[in-house]
């Protein structure tokens, strides 16, 4: 069990991993370090993406005969609500912003922690204690109203446990809200000397961005969720028409803050790729401005587009042409990003580590994702294929091939700060590669299927659909390999990765200029930031050619 | 029944030829991008991948030029979609006058369909070719969603609310129709055919099956004897509330000065929540009916007030509005 050779660098002997302060456990559960915490929110999503990608497992298994092979009706209802409400709520939501932006807004803006750091621990504890009430109702009766809850369906006629899961996600909300109020403020108040908002990474950014859209959103799906609860649980009439209620007002509180919120999974991994494109084309971003500008532009355009998810709910024809119009506006930042990442690349230094590729993955599934939803904001096509595997197709686009691509992308690059260690190369490329694939196979034959008609939420389905479902779960298991091969080397790496230093790729930003792992203070000495963002040629610290060449180590690797 | 992979459903309806254009429009526009963005990474990936261990890109920031091309060039080819989807979609929430009205009603889980001389069907609906069909929806209890792929068209089925879809079927055949929105358990069995026949052949259909022998007028009139709605609402206007003749279709007078049209969700609203539009000249006196029927007693309802309007509209007592000027 000795120590790996390590001839270029040593792990530092304390860092926040290591410092204790009382026994080992509680100086966990205790902590206020936003390190500490960004761990501990890494192993609670890690979970409960493990439960929410069984039932999906489950989910095409079962889809591979039209019959359906493997569940009752019943069950396979419960499977995709459990699936949506456990990666939705309790995985997506809070991966990045809760785990990197938690672990790096601090570092990168030379701060020692965030704002409020009890208040940073709180958060975490109310996500436990949400997260336990809706794993409570998965295990007594589950829940089958699928994930948005629709009412007169979730208030009354549901037979599943949904009171404790509204309740559930009605605490979760607070988490959410705290995290986003917790970053703002950090991000105001706490950057180092010299480090302007011009000067903030692109991933700071996009996390101001998305507290927006935390705060502004979260306390609506809360309130919403909760008054179907009552409705359920002492019969006040708000969406039963029986009780003089308007199902639809559900629909419209429940998108105003659930579509936002797809921005809150998708923006922290566009913030990602906006530091990892830079890093490893090494040259700075084309178009700084444009993609900071884009982000708060989704954030606040993401508010105005909700009705679009109700396009034939019976909606006055003239919300649905205002709500179709600016769905098209949203799409605009969405384009400006993709072709301000693309153009990065021109005339860069490309390295092909993995980080890479995860991020060029990012691009191609974000931009098929992004642009089938021209589809579906078009008002005569969306009669047809709205409420279709189609949709199923776009928004896992967006939100696996987006935002889990990002993440994943994210854990590759900051991986060796946050453990200090490197991973295989070769084999993680290799799971790059499979991921993108396998992710393809699943869900593109899903927009043709979408497009021939076959409903979402279907437990059976016609003969015809068959050839492509089946597709489409061979393809899941190839996506399912191209996480778990990940979950396992990284595991591994840990304990016998190879020592990365401070500064492996070399990457421009503060949270690079301090040891890996970083001291529980974070820096040593408060940083001062006299560089602009992603500026590889007056940074003779870097130790790359254009900056000093004399100065350039001899590499062992690419 | 098709090729053994299309990429389309049958085109069935008139709406099918442009959702179908529509997509191809809006497909081609995307793969121009997509390939474009994807060929400029892999190229980009192998032409500039790091020569030496340590070597940087050539730094270039901004060009202002460039963004407002990318900003702008997307943002009409966007416009174009929308416009074109808007045309679309407002026809098809337009129905024409001449339309075959067939009334369905979703309920967890099976459509019942009722064509217009009372032939009640479940899990089918026949219509004939060529004819605007209307459908006029209702749900007994959750929200449901009448979906023809083949027609293109789709529309939500939600409690408390009328929703009306239409469309022109083209070919005769058989079509799938599903429920789109989920409604519980057996959701995914909660669909069945739409036959399209010859006018000739529907005709004979209509009175050679022998379905329910419930014309819903005739069952309506019933109703309205039993509610003892005919108490108050006199057909010649001398009853506490305004004589229900010539009613459907008009526009009627309200207390607060405003008019409404007479449709379907008017006289659905009026017989559950009377209070709500109360007409000129009236007292509020009706107590509601909430709950107490159910949507096909209330549809019979207002298939009987629909059948009144050819009657003879009293000179006082009714609440159409007096024509003003040109409407």
């Amino acid at each position: 069990m000795s120590d790996t050779p390590t001839p270029d660098h040593q792990l530092p002997r304390t860092h926040y991993l290591n410092a204790t302060y009382g026994s080992g456990t509680r100086s966990w559960l205790l902590t206020t370090d936003h390190k500490r915490i960004a761990l501990l929110y890494l192993g609670s999503v890690t979970v409960f993406f493990f439960i929410g990608g069984v039932f999906a497992t489950m989910i095409r298994i079962h889809l591979l005969t039209p019959g359906g092979a493997l569940v009752t009706p019943e069950t396979y209802n419960k499977l995709f609500t459990m699936h949506g409400v456990a990666m939705i709520f309790f995985f997506l939501i809070p991966s990045i912003p809760a785990v990197l932006g938690n672990f790096l807004i601090p570092l990168m803006i030379g701060a020692k922690d965030l704002a409020f750091p009890k208040i940073n621990l709180l958060s975490w504890y109310i996500y436990i204690v949400g997260g336990c009430f809706v794993l409570y109702s998965f295990g007594t009766g589950g829940l089958d109203t699928g994930w948005t809850f629709y009412t007169p369906l979730s208030s009354v006629y549901s037979n599943s446990a949904v009171t404790p899961a509204v309740i559930g996600i009605f605490i979760n909300g607070f988490s959410s809200i705290l995290t986003g109020l917790n970053f703002i403020v950090t991000i105001h108040t706490m950057r180092a000397p010299g480090m302007t908002w011009f000067r903030l990474p692109l991933f700071v950014w996009a996390h101001y961005a998305t507290s927006l859209v935390m705060i502004l959103g979260t306390p609506v799906i809360a309130i919403t969720l909760l008054l179907a609860g009552l409705e359920r649980m002492f019969h006040l009439g708000f969406f039963n028409p029986a009780l003089g209620g308007d199902p639809i007002l559900f629909q419209h509180l429940f998108w105003f803050y659930s579509h936002p919120a797809v921005y809150i999974m998708v923006l922290p991994a566009m913030g990602v790729v906006s530091e990892i494109i830079p890093t490893f084309a090494r040259k700075p971003i084309f178009g700084y401005s444009f993609i900071a500008g884009s982000s708060i532009a989704i954030a606040v355009i993401g508010f105005l587009v909700w009705a679009h998810h109700m396009f034939v709910t019976g909606e006055s024809t003239y919300a649905a042409l205002t709500f179709s119009f600016l769905s098209y506006l949203v799409a605009i930042p969405s384009a400006v990003k993709v072709f301000n990442w693309t153009s990065t690349l021109y005339k860069g230094s490309i390295s092909w580590d993995p980080p890479m590729i995860y991020a060029l993955g990012f691009i191609g599934l974000f931009v098929i994702g992004g642009l089938t939803g021209l589809s579906l904001a078009c008002l005569g096509l969306d009669i047809h294929i709205h409420d279709t595997y189609f949709v199923v197709a776009h928004f896992h686009y967006i939100m696996v091939g987006g935002a889990v691509m990002g993440f994943v992308g994210a854990l590759h690059f900051w991986w060796p700060k946050i453990t200090g260690r490197l991973y295989p190369e070769t084999l993680s490329r290799a799971a790059a590669v499979t991921l993108f694939v396998g992710f393809n196979l699943t869900f593109f034959p899903q927009f043709i299927l979408g497009y021939l008609g076959m409903p979402r939420r279907y437990h059976t389905y016609p003969p015809e659909f068959q050839v492509l479902n089946v597709l489409s779960t061979a393809g899941a298991s190839i996506l399912a390999l191209g996480y778990l091969i990940p979950m396992a080397y990284l595991a591994w790496s840990m304990r016998y990765g190879r020592v990365a230093g401070p500064n492996p790729w070399p990457a421009t930003g503060l949270e690079w200029k301090t040891a890996s792992p970083p001291p529980t203070e974070n820096f040593d000495v408060t940083p001062e930031v006299t560089w602009e963002p992603y500026d590889f040629q007056n940074r003779p610290d870097l130790g790359l050619a254009a900056g000093a060449p004399s100065l350039a180590p001899a590499h062992s690797d690419d | 029944m098709q090729s053994q992979l299309p990429l389309y459903p049958e085109q069935a309806s008139n709406f099918a030829p442009h959702v179908d254009a529509l997509m191809l429009f809006i497909t081609a526009v995307c793969l121009f991008f997509a390939g474009a963005i994807t060929t400029a990474i892999v190229v980009f990936f192998f032409k500039y991948h790091r020569k030496a261990p340590n070597a940087v890109g050539i730094p270039i920031h901004e060009d202002s030029r460039l963004e407002a091309v990318w900003m702008i060039v997307p943002l009409i080819l966007a416009m174009a979609m929308f416009s074109w989807g808007a045309i679309v979609y407002v026809d098809y929430r337009r129905a024409p006058q001449d339309t075959l009205d067939i009334y369905v009603i979703g309920k967890q889980w099976m459509w019942k369909a009722q064509q217009p001389n009372g032939l009640k069907e479940i899990n089918e609906l026949h219509v004939p070719v060529g004819r605007n069909i209307r459908l006029v929806m209702a749900s007994e209890d959750v929200i449901h969603d009448f979906f023809v792929p083949a027609f293109r068209v789709k529309m939500d089925v939600v409690p408390g609310h009328y929703n009306t879809m239409w469309f022109r079927p083209t070919k005769p055949g058989r079509y799938h129709f599903f429920c789109s929105q989920y409604c519980g358990t057996n959701h995914a069995l909660m669909g069945g055919w739409v036959t399209v026949l010859e006018p000739s052949d529907y005709s004979a259909w209509l009175s050679g099956s022998s379905g329910g022998n419930a014309n819903p007028v005739v069952a309506g009139e019933k109703l309205y004897a039993e509610k003892t709605c005919s108490t108050c609402h006199i057909a010649n206007g001398t009853g506490h509330a305004p004589s229900l003749n010539g009613v459907y279709g008009a526009q009627v007078l309200l207390a607060d000065g405003s008019t409404v049209a007479a449709d379907e969700t008017y006289i659905r609203e009026s017989i559950l929540q009377p209070n709500a539009k109360i007409v000129a000249g009236y007292l509020p006196l009706m107590p509601s009916f909430q709950g107490q029927l159910t949507e096909e007693q209330i549809l019979a309802l207002t298939a009987y007030i629909k059948s009144l309007q050819s009657q003879p509209v009293p000179a006082k007592g009714s609440g159409i509005a007096p024509p003003t000027g040109k409407r």
